[in-house]
């Protein structure tokens, strides 16, 4: 328990030790802390920002979803209307070519019946003059007159 | 261990005995070869085995912590650095706690007395005989006489050591004392309050008790626990060798304070980092 010269190296080694921690010890690993610290901050932050981004994008994504569904909604009503259009065109079209064909046949057989009418009246006549020949070459013979006009029925 | 040849008080006395080297008044330079030797060297002696322990073990610790501090990233942290960064942590979260200044000097001062006394205590944790044992058997090599040659390993058990660190840490609150507040207003706080002025010689006798107080408690302490518990090492040690029931008991004691003594070498770490961060605290308050 003497009190002696240790003392005194003891501070002066204490204060060398202490000087040196200050120096090369302490200072480094303060600022790697330190560093740390503001990585951490920063790291924190940017995860936050993403976040938020992240909701952006989410309720932009949203929006573009419902435009896209109104818009696709409209397109097929116009195509609806457009194939109603198409289709009530197509059918006036159908029932005026129809009303066509039907008044050309129409004129048609009237043409082809007048034409049958006129050929008949044509070969009436011309039977009617046969007829007419053919009695007055025989106009003697009664009977003869009787089958002529028979026969003359006959070919009508 | 050593009982069987000495008798119980020369075996404490030789475990209580620093490794002594200085100059006896008719040997000259030369080691103490006992304690009236070591004694009337006077104050020109070193206490060879407290200042190479507390070297080395300062040195190992001043070693690992600037090749860590010098690897040292910001990045994730592994093996060394961790463990250094959880002390450093640990250090500067009680130096903002207790320190309001702002002072670079405090937080490296302050793991330096941790990080150094907690080594220097924690040699109390190796068997008391262990060591000196070995280091007797050596020097014997070399015709020494191993009954006389000491060696105490817990520097913390040396009062120089201690008061060593605690004057150091006086001085320091003096300077800083004399430099924030200035020579007058030092001279004040010591001789103006608690009585004002008409109080004058009271004031100086409690204000001065209270500061010199301050080394004194702050080495007293350390010193103390350090000191006690080395004791109650020694005295478990004496009760191995004798019957089996005296050495199972002894190792159950032994066990036991080991692991109690964990504990208080930690704690007194501790206390005295956080008074030397208080006591400079307050060197640093004007009031």
């Amino acid at each position: 328990m003497n009190i002696n010269l240790t003392l005194l190296v003891q501070m002066i080694a204490f204060g060398v030790f202490v000087a040196f921690c200050m120096k090369y010890v302490w200072p480094p690993i303060m600022k790697a802390l330190e560093e740390r610290t503001a990585k951490i901050a920063e790291g924190l932050a940017a995860a936050e920002r993403g976040k938020e981004e992240q909701e952006l994008g989410e309720q932009r994504a949203l929006e573009v979803m419902k435009e896209a569904k109104s818009n696709a909604a409209d397109i097929v009503s116009q195509a609806q209307k457009r194939y109603n259009e198409i289709l009530d065109e197509a059918k006036r079209d159908a029932v005026a070519e129809a009303d066509r064909i039907r008044t050309a046949a129409h004129a048609e057989i009237e043409q082809e019946a007048n034409r049958t009418r006129e050929e008949l009246r044509e070969r009436m006549a011309q039977l009617a003059v046969a007829a007419a020949e053919k009695i007055l070459q025989k106009e003697v013979d009664a009977q003869a007159h009787k089958n002529l006009v028979k026969s003359f029925a006959e070919q009508i | 261990m050593a009982a069987d040849t000495l008798t119980a008080q020369d075996y404490i006395s030789h475990h209580l005995t620093n490794l002594t080297l200085g100059f006896h008044p008719e040997h000259g330079l030369t080691f103490a070869h006992n304690a009236e030797e070591a004694a009337a060297m006077g104050f020109w002696a070193l206490h060879v085995d407290s200042l190479l322990w507390s070297f080395g073990l300062g040195y190992l610790a001043y070693r690992f912590m600037r090749g860590v501090a010098e690897k040292a990233t910001a990045g994730v942290p592994t093996g060394g650095q961790n463990f250094f960064e959880w002390i450093v942590d640990f250090v500067n979260e009680n130096v903002r706690g207790s320190f309001s200044g702002k002072n670079d000097l405090v937080a490296p001062l302050a793991l330096t007395v941790f990080v150094w006394v907690f080594l220097m205590n924690l040699m109390d944790l190796i068997p008391v005989d262990l060591i000196p044992h070995a280091f007797a058997q050596f020097m014997s090599l070399f015709g020494a006489d191993p009954h006389h040659v000491y060696m105490r390993i817990v520097p913390t058990t040396d009062p120089n050591i201690t008061f060593g660190l605690s004057l150091s840490v006086f001085l320091l609150v003096l300077y800083y004392s004399i430099k924030i507040k200035g020579v007058g207003g030092f001279a004040a706080e010591l001789t103006m309050q608690p009585f004002g002025k008409f109080g004058l010689p009271a004031n100086l006798v409690l204000e001065g008790i209270s500061l010199l107080s301050k080394p004194l408690s702050l080495s007293l302490r350390l010193f103390g626990n350090l000191y006690a518990g080395e004791m109650i090492f020694i005295l478990i040690a004496l009760m191995y060798g004798h019957n089996l029931l005296l050495d199972a008991s002894g190792m159950t004691l032994q066990l036991a304070w080991a692991i109690f003594h964990i504990l208080i070498i930690t704690l007194q770490a501790f206390i005295f980092m956080v008074l030397t961060i208080v006591y400079l605290d307050m060197a640093h308050q004007h009031h």
